[in-house]
């Protein structure tokens, strides 16, 4: 159990106020567009409108005579430093801009460099680019086809679009697990493109000191230590060296997965201020952010379950085609291409599954990022929550039923999934009763009843969902042969307050309030007294960043352990403090803020008092000051869980979907902050409503993007997103030093089968068993008119 | 997102800017609210190398009821449709759209005027007008002149405005006793362009129906009148039956493409199912 602390200090389980919050509602926040420095230039990029096609010529003449145009940068250019290409995290390539060939509509082309931004936009108008267009390959499936163009000839004895194929599992014991099944069913789900959509775009400064070799970039990225590292092994060769490299990521506003990659204009914004000597300044805008910036999703699953007859889970099955676009540019760790898709076993106790994906090329935009969530897991969560629905509808059970009868019990963890993932903890039932209750299911199912006899159309969706985040574990996890350990530098001043750095980077995640109150909860020092500070790589200590749900189960877990370490000092200079009353360390006892005499409770001494004794009064042979680091290599990832309850009504005429309620039941083990976990959860569920009923990044057979700006991206407002009613259960990881789990993406990834299950509940009278998001009324409609239901 | 160079003249009387609209020639646009003219030009598909901006002539906004007629300058903001109990009380049509165009930004910028002379075939208040049998007034350098609704708009984003004339009000016939409208859209969130809207006014007397007015948004290359659905309506005894017989006509007339929003066989049956209900609810603001 943790320890209470009082509202004062504002340790674990405190509602204390978001302490960034001050300046972002008061409109002072710093983000990179806010930064100017002296002489600073403007980039704009040319883009392609073709989705694949040669580049015969690239013109500047006419853009070299805009006034305020002072250079034009081509693939050429970057050529003669061989910095054209880059690598990207998935040990593909990625052009910088193209020498060559464009591979997806609105890839960069060239840049231009200008005193002013309308200048440069001016420019870009003014670039002149003759194409030969190519064949365009849109389809994976068609993209696997033997007479399919092969997009990727710049690789040497490539001769077809595939990238890769991952598997996991015992592929023969399943199939015979499905052979000897009394009932399988089977269903394709596709997760579509969708994209982040972040309320910031991307952007970067870039200033060099061509006298010192210093370069300083200012850069919207989720992981400035890594980015540092990149740029050094990237541009060694033209004389960058980390020790002059300084990434700082300022406030950032929403990163979601989006600001994990290296992005063509970042390089580009880099070379030009090496080039020309200005610091220059590159913020894409949206249309450029939607069309070129890393998409999400894209999974093409054929999944099937085996089971008994009496709805017992017997064996899962998914075939995956992964559309990448032109390259594989996703952020999952090195021996993940696919990402935590194993954990597709969900909630369920199989004893039986095999998982196979494979990665396709084609001309759209390279990504296949993690969006809010911990590397693919959205997508296996979709799978395994449809395909139960599906079973249930088969065997003719309840949803719920079902879920119940095939939970890995409470009394079962640590648990072992079939596919290797020790599941730390969980209590899948009680999550599941809690959220029923607080939803009145079986009233619900009553009225659905009712309804149905007069015609009207309503559903009743679940999800019981388990994620998987925190990565990760060294023993498994890097990233470029960089460890996904985490860190901490904690040093405490001599009035007692403190300052913390961090290896991640909040997007809006809160950390300033969370991190300090995790010390707080450690040293009792009050959590408003603890400065909390990340993103700048010459202060901060070495991290791989802020994504998949991981601050807290790694950063979070370093700020407890180096706290841990600096109050094991405080409890020496404690003893060294009540000398006098001749005690040594073992008669002290911690209470948050405060060493005491364990047989004369009044005698003590608090952290304030220690801290300053640190600086003026330290014992003998001791070092003085009182700091501690913690890099922290977490034992295991960390396994959040909910249960997810939505009810839909159904608009007969239109084919609109109208969500009534929405019940969300997280479980994400000990809670720091219950209101920012409930703003956590109250935006990942937006974020999953999303994907469910709107979004979708689509493209014509010619490869332009059809949803390229928010007029057709659809994002949705508070006016389409349901009053949703938030609950939790408390089920501690066993091995985190507070027992906390992660929360940013649970909802994220648990709201979007919830909804699609509530809509094919509602319809499935009909025999319906599966609709693929975004559920658009024009799809519903169809269904609706197909089965002569009209208004 | 940036647009390229124009000049910038903002005048105060009407007269000054139709000088500057005769002395600029093709060359010039009027400016408004601004909420489709300058999306273009940052997108770089407009490029007027001069703006006249009507933001500064009072004389052109204002709400008022005179000769029979309701007068709406044409600067006059969606926002200050929406909020008008002139409107509220009397013209629920407009009330209705005015609440439903774009999102509460768009409309504090977005002008009457301006959405006529867009002549957007997804606008709202061009099918709104269509209903009501509105007309515009012109002034131009040849002088003042009327135009029916019908006559202004005359393609996809083309009205039949001469260069250098200048939109100025829009009248609407005050309406009659038993009389109702209302408005239907369907979008696929709020702010949206509709998926397909219809706009309907009817008058009752004795009984029946003695005047009905139907325009659709959005599916079609321009705003459509339902001629067909207006004249099986009129004289029809406004039943249930009739309701869905001019729905049905009101969906035949329509011709929609298809694109992210749905199918022509959607959209087209959008149009009756919010004909339909539209209608309804112009029985039911009728009275009686
Ligand atoms: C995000 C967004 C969503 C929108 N959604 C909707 C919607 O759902 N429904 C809808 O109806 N509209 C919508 N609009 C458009 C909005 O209503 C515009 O305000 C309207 O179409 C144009 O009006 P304006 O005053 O902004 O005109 P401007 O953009 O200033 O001008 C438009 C055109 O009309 C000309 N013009 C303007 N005034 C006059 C005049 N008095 N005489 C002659 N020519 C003139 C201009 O020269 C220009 O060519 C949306 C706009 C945005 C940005």
């Amino acid at each position: 159990m943790v320890a209470e602390t009082s509202p004062e200090i504002g340790g674990m389980g405190h509602s204390v106020k978001r302490k960034e919050d001050a300046r972002f509602i008061r409109g002072r926040g710093n983000y990179v567009d806010d930064i100017v420095r002296p002489g600073m230039l403007y980039l704009d990029i040319v883009r392609s409108p073709y989705a694949h096609a040669r580049i015969k010529s690239i013109n500047s003449d006419a853009a070299l005579e805009v006034e305020g145009v002072l250079a034009v940068i081509t693939g050429e250019t970057l050529k003669e430093f061989n910095l054209h290409w880059m690598p990207t995290l998935m040990s593909d390539t990625q052009m910088v801009l193209p020498v060559d060939k464009v591979m997806f509509a609105g890839q960069e082309v060239a840049a231009v460099v200008a005193t002013s931004r309308y200048a440069a936009a001016d420019g870009v108008e003014a670039v002149e680019v003759e194409y030969e267009p190519l064949p365009v390959v849109m389809d994976p499936f068609k993209a696997l086809e033997p007479d399919a163009p092969v997009l990727r000839d710049d690789k040497e004895g490539k001769t077809d679009n595939h990238i890769f194929h991952w598997e996991v599992g015992d592929r023969d014991a399943t199939d015979r697990a499905f052979e000897e099944a009394d009932v399988t069913v089977s269903q394709d789900v596709y997760l579509p493109r969708i994209h982040v959509a972040s309320i910031e775009t991307c952007g970067c400064v870039a200033e060099f000191d061509s006298v010192t070799g210093q370069l300083t970039v200012w850069m919207t990225t989720q992981a400035p230590h890594a980015i540092r590292t990149v740029f050094a092994l990237v541009a060694g060769h033209v004389g960058l060296s980390e020790e002059k490299i300084r990434i700082i990521s300022p406030d950032i506003g929403g990163g979601f997965g989006g600001k994990v990659p290296v992005y063509p204009g970042y390089v580009i914004a880099v070379a030009a201020a090496v080039v020309t000597g200005h610091p220059v300044k590159w913020i894409e805008d949206r249309i450029e952010n939607l069309q070129a910036d890393s998409f999400a999703r894209d999974y093409h699953m054929a999944a099937e379950i085996a089971a008994d007859s009496d709805g017992t889970l017997k064996a899962l099955r998914i075939k995956t085609l992964a559309d990448h676009g032109y390259t594989d540019a996703a952020c999952n760790p090195s021996q993940f291409p696919a990402g935590l898709f194993s954990i597709c076993t969900g909630s369920y106790d199989f004893q039986n599954a095999f998982a196979e994906v494979d990665g396709v090329y084609t001309n759209k935009p390279p990504g296949g990022i993690a969006y809010r969530c911990s590397f693919r897991v959205t997508e296996a969560v979709h799978a395994i929550e449809r395909l139960v629905d599906v079973l249930a509808t088969e065997v003719g059970m309840d949803p719920a039923d079902v879920r119940k009868k095939n939970f890995i019990p409470a009394d079962a963890f640590p648990y072992q999934s079939v596919f290797d993932w020790e599941y730390d903890s969980g209590n899948y039932e009680g999550a599941l009763n809690l959220a029923m209750e607080t939803i009145g299911y079986d009233e619900l199912r009553r009225e659905q009843a009712e309804k149905r006899e007069r015609g009207e159309l309503m559903g009743i969706g679940i999800s019981s969902f388990t994620e998987i985040v925190g990565a990760g574990p060294s023993r498994h996890f890097d990233i470029l042969g960089l460890k996904m350990f985490d860190s901490c530098e904690l040093r405490v001043h001599p009035t007692g307050k403190a300052v913390a750095r961090f290896g991640t980077k909040s997007q809006g995640q809160g950390h300033e309030t969370t991190y300090a109150q995790i010390i707080a909860q450690e040293l009792g020092i009050p959590a408003s007294d603890i400065a909390v500070e990340e993103g700048d790589t010459d202060t901060a200590p070495y991290g791989l960043g802020t994504y998949a749900s991981r601050s807290t189960p790694t950063a979070g877990a370093a700020g407890a352990v180096a706290a841990g370490k600096v109050r094991d000092k405080a409890r020496a200079i404690a003893a060294h403090l009540l000398e006098a009353e001749e005690v040594t360390e073992d008669d002290l006892e911690w209470e948050p803020g405060r060493f005491f005499v364990r047989s004369d409770p009044e005698k003590g001494v608090t952290i304030q008092e220690i801290a300053l004794a640190a600086y003026t009064n330290h014992p003998q042979g001791m070092e003085a000051g009182l700091e501690a680091v913690s890099y922290y290599d977490p034992p295991n990832l960390t396994f959040p869980f909910g249960s997810y309850i939505c009810v839909v009504d159904i608009d007969k005429g239109t084919g609109e979907v109208h969500v009534r309620r929405f019940v969300a039941v997280d479980d994400c083990g000990n809670i720091i902050n219950p209101m920012i976990v409930e703003g956590q959860v109250h935006g990942g569920l937006t974020m999953g409503l999303a994907p469910a009923l709107y979004e979708e990044l689509s493209y014509d057979e010619s490869g332009n993007p059809l949803s390229a700006s928010f007029v057709d991206y659809l994002v949705p407002t508070a006016v389409e997103t349901p009053a949703w009613e938030t609950a939790n259960t408390v089920t501690p990881s066993p091995h985190h030093p507070l027992g906390a789990k992660g929360i940013g993406e649970s909802a994220t990834v648990g709201a979007p089968p919830a909804i699609a299950n509530a809509v094919v509940d509602a319809l499935s009278h009909l025999g319906v068993r599966h609709i693929d998001i975004p559920i658009t009324p024009d799809k519903v409609w169809s269904i609706l008119r197909e089965n002569g239901i009209t208004e | 997102m940036i647009p390229g160079q124009f000049e910038y003249h903002a005048p105060s009387t009407l007269d000054e800017a139709l000088a500057l609209l005769a002395e600029h020639g093709s060359d010039a646009r009027v400016l408004a609210g601004g909420q489709s003219l300058i999306p273009l030009m940052k997108l770089r598909l407009a490029s007027p190398a001069v703006l006249v901006d009507l933001n500064g002539v009072d004389s052109l906004s204002g709400i008022e009821e005179s000769d029979g007629q309701l007068r709406i300058g044409a600067m006059t903001r969606h926002s200050a449709l929406e909020r008008s109990e002139l409107i509220a009380s009397r013209y629920p049509l407009i009330a209705d759209a005015a609440a439903v165009i774009a999102d509460p930004l768009v409309r504090n910028r977005g002008t009457t005027g301006g959405s006529l002379a867009h002549a957007d075939p997804a606008g709202d208040l061009g099918s709104v007008m269509t209903a009501l049998g509105a007309e515009v007034g012109v002034a131009g350098p040849g002088g003042a002149r009327t135009l029916s609704i019908d006559e202004l708009l005359l393609g996809p984003f083309m009205t039949t405005l001469d260069e250098g004339e200048i939109l100025t009000e829009v009248r609407v016939p005050q309406p009659e006793a038993g009389s109702g409208g209302a408005y239907e859209k369907l979008e696929r969130k709020v702010g949206d362009f509709a998926t397909a809207a219809v706009a309907v006014q009817i008058t009752r007397a004795n009984g029946s129906c003695s005047a009905a007015g139907i325009g659709l948004t959005a599916v079609g290359p321009t705003t459509i009148r339902a001629s067909e659905a207006e004249d099986a309506l009129t004289g029809s005894s406004l039943d249930d039956d009739a309701l869905r017989a001019a729905a049905d006509l009101a969906a035949a007339a329509s011709d929609p493409a298809a694109d992210l929003r749905g199918s022509e066989e959607y959209k087209r049956d959008m149009v009756r199912v919010l004909t339909l209900r539209a209608l309804r609810r112009a029985v039911e603001r009728a009275g009686g």
